[in-house]
């Protein structure tokens, strides 16, 4: 059963005097704060923190906990972020002594180990994009992405060339025009043909002198791969301009094909994503990027080198490339999701992380096939590992949105899709079960979705039934957050 | 107003023109997928706009779009109610709900844009 006592906020539950531990009394003099403080540097009362036993917080926490809905709890189809498993054995290695207690000022000679591992992280994703020069140090995917048009930026410079254009899809991910304008870039848009994919002739259109910069997903937001990305790198090339592979979907093709095989000169991976860091929740994430060779000497460092010392035996340094852009984080990155991807790619060697593709995208074509009659997908009968399907029929004919399947999947035990975007599917519900499902869960979420779109609308527009708070009011959280307690 | 008196764009934007000056704002079709309004942007009164330019932003739980000019001009007034109140936005899209007042560069450029018939064409188009 549900504590709903402990699940109040914890302020709510605080009484006066309340403690976890009471401390002896001092048997050493004990001289006031103020005699250690000047007066300005003291609040006038103490903060209203909440009064409550070990007991009271650790059953807040803990009951709060369990209301949460995640990839250690549940199925979690979160189109465009690939929740899937996370293999314990990664975090326990991670936190190795050794590895996980480290000093990220400790000299050269004294971690050789994670330098060593660092290294080859570094050369493996090279290897998987397809792109030689890899930089770790992005903290996350956007910043992998603010970071290649930064590099890309400096290469322009200097080549004494000045290219202010970046094109993107209607179907691209919202940080691609937000990193580009941070870059400095002006953002130039284009529209999706009606089959999901990039339009040749408006991108022939846009493409100039003046471009720098084509930034794509492959596989697309739609979940298609975009088959004239050979052609769309070739007319880029062409026009002396870069194209910038965003890698949120490698999920989909891991093994199979490499960005810079099929004319990307650029991309960032999501190792929080594809190579299984504890995502969600806000962090943290690692956004490594990977560039052609011409590129690497803009990347931000320290980048890892190996040499060999006088005896021959390998050595790790930290270096900057010639030409660097500077750093763009402290230290080495991310360092405990590069871990945790490197003991992922270790664990699976080159056929397993193929076959993680394989699965994935076996798994969400199996998930289609299973809805499509029900929920149709607007963009074809085949997808890489996700798809987008929509309710707008659903909506027209008894008013079932897609907010109202989703937020109905949680009554069922699932987290629901992605919803509303791809903005260039109505009633967008983008759904990624990841290679980590079995097909008895496939099979389970598709019998809900199936019994929930021939439920009573009036149900559906009130669920979640089970949940503890059923539908937050977003509009007046959007419109006027409240961001923090108030003792008022 | 009478949506057969105005003039319409492709973005989604319709126009009345009295004299030089043109009131715009967005057409009910737009406002109808625009639920949950969470924030609006306007442009700043004395802007110079070309046609096409984007000049404010209309955000919603879901999503944000842009607001273009129909057609270049300079901004003469917006309608800062709309700040206040964003269901006017939504509910009166054309007439109260107006965006901004626009002393446009060339009258002609108004009779340019799509009538009502050719607006509502191209909005059955995009409800494929």
């Amino acid at each position: 059963m549900r504590n709903e006592q402990a699940t109040k906020l914890i302020f709510d539950l605080s009484q006066p005097g309340r403690r976890a531990t009471r401390f002896p009394q001092a048997d050493v003099p004990v001289k006031p704060l103020s005699e250690y403080l000047p007066a300005d540097q003291l609040a006038e009362e103490p903060p209203p923190l909440p009064e409550v036993t070990e007991a009271d917080v650790v059953r807040h926490f803990v009951n709060l906990s369990q209301l949460n809905m995640s990839v250690d709890t549940h199925f979690y189809p979160l189109g465009s972020c690939t929740m899937k498993y996370n293999p314990k054995r990664h975090e326990r290695w991670a936190k190795l002594p050794g590895i996980g207690d480290l000093h990220p000022y400790l000299s050269e000679d004294r971690i050789q180990g994670m330098l060593a591992i660092l290294y080859e992280m570094q050369e493996m994703l090279g290897e998987i994009a397809g792109l030689p020069a890899v930089s770790l140090q992005p903290a996350a995917g956007a910043q992998g992405e603010l970071t290649a048009l930064l590099t890309a930026a400096a290469y322009f410079q200097d080549k004494g060339e000045d290219r202010k254009k970046v094109l993107f899809p209607a179907s691209a991910h919202g940080t691609n025009p937000a990193s580009a304008a941070i870059a400095g870039f002006d953002c130039v848009q284009l529209n999706s043909t009606k089959d999901g994919l990039v339009d040749m002739e408006e991108l022939k259109e846009n493409i100039d002198e003046q471009t720098a910069v084509f930034m794509i997903t492959n596989p697309n937001t739609v979940g298609l791969f975009e088959k004239e990305i050979a052609e769309i790198s070739r007319l880029m090339h062409e026009a002396g301009g870069l194209v910038y592979i965003d890698g949120a979907n490698m999920n989909a093709i891991l093994g199979i094909t490499r960005p810079g095989d099929f004319g990307g000169d650029m991309m960032h991976y999501n190792v929080h994503k594809t190579f299984t860091g504890p995502h969600g929740a806000g962090g943290p994430g690692s956004g490594p990027i990977a560039v052609r060779d011409f590129l690497g000497p803009f990347l931000p460092g320290p980048i890892l080198t190996k040499s060999e010392d006088a005896d021959g035996n390998p050595r790790y340094s930290l270096t900057d490339p010639e030409k660097s852009i500077g750093r763009v984080r402290s230290f080495f990155g991310n360092v405990g999701i590069l871990l945790r991807g490197y003991f992922y790619l270790r664990t699976l060697g080159p056929k397993g992380v193929r076959e993680v593709s394989e699965t994935a995208v076996l798994n969400a074509n199996y998930l289609l096939a299973k809805l499509k009659d029900v929920l149709p997908v607007p963009n074809g009968d085949r997808c890489m590992h996700e798809f987008v399907a929509s309710a707008k029929t659903l909506q027209k004919e008894k008013g079932i949105s897609a907010m109202d399947i989703g937020k109905r999947l949680l009554d069922f035990g699932f987290h629901a899709p992605t919803v509303y975007f791809p903005l260039v599917v109505a009633e967008a519900l983008m759904i990624e079960p990841t290679e980590t499902e079995s097909r008895a869960t496939l099979d389970a979420f598709a019998d809900a979705i199936r019994q929930i779109v021939e439920e009573e609308p009036d149900f559906l527009h009130q669920a979640p039934h089970s949940t503890m708070h059923s539908r937050p009011d977003d509009v007046a959280a959007a419109r006027k957050p409240v961001l923090k307690w108030s003792a008022q | 107003m009478d949506p057969a008196n105005l003039k319409y764009t492709k973005t989604h934007e319709w126009v009345a023109l009295d004299g030089d000056i043109a009131t715009v704002g967005i057409t009910e079709f737009a406002a109808g997928q625009l639920t949950d309004l969470s924030y609006i942007e306007l442009p700043d009164v004395g802007r110079k706009l070309s046609a096409g330019e984007d000049c404010g932003v209309v955000e919603t739980v879901k999503a944000a779009s842009d607001l273009y000019a129909p057609v270049a001009g300079e901004v003469t007034e917006v309608n800062s109610t709309l700040e206040e109140d964003y269901d006017l936005l939504t509910n009166e899209p054309v007439g109260d709900g107006w965006i901004m007042k626009l002393k446009v560069d060339d009258a002609a450029d108004v009779e340019s844009l799509l009538d009502l018939q050719a607006y509502q064409a191209h909005c059955e188009t995009e409800d494929h």
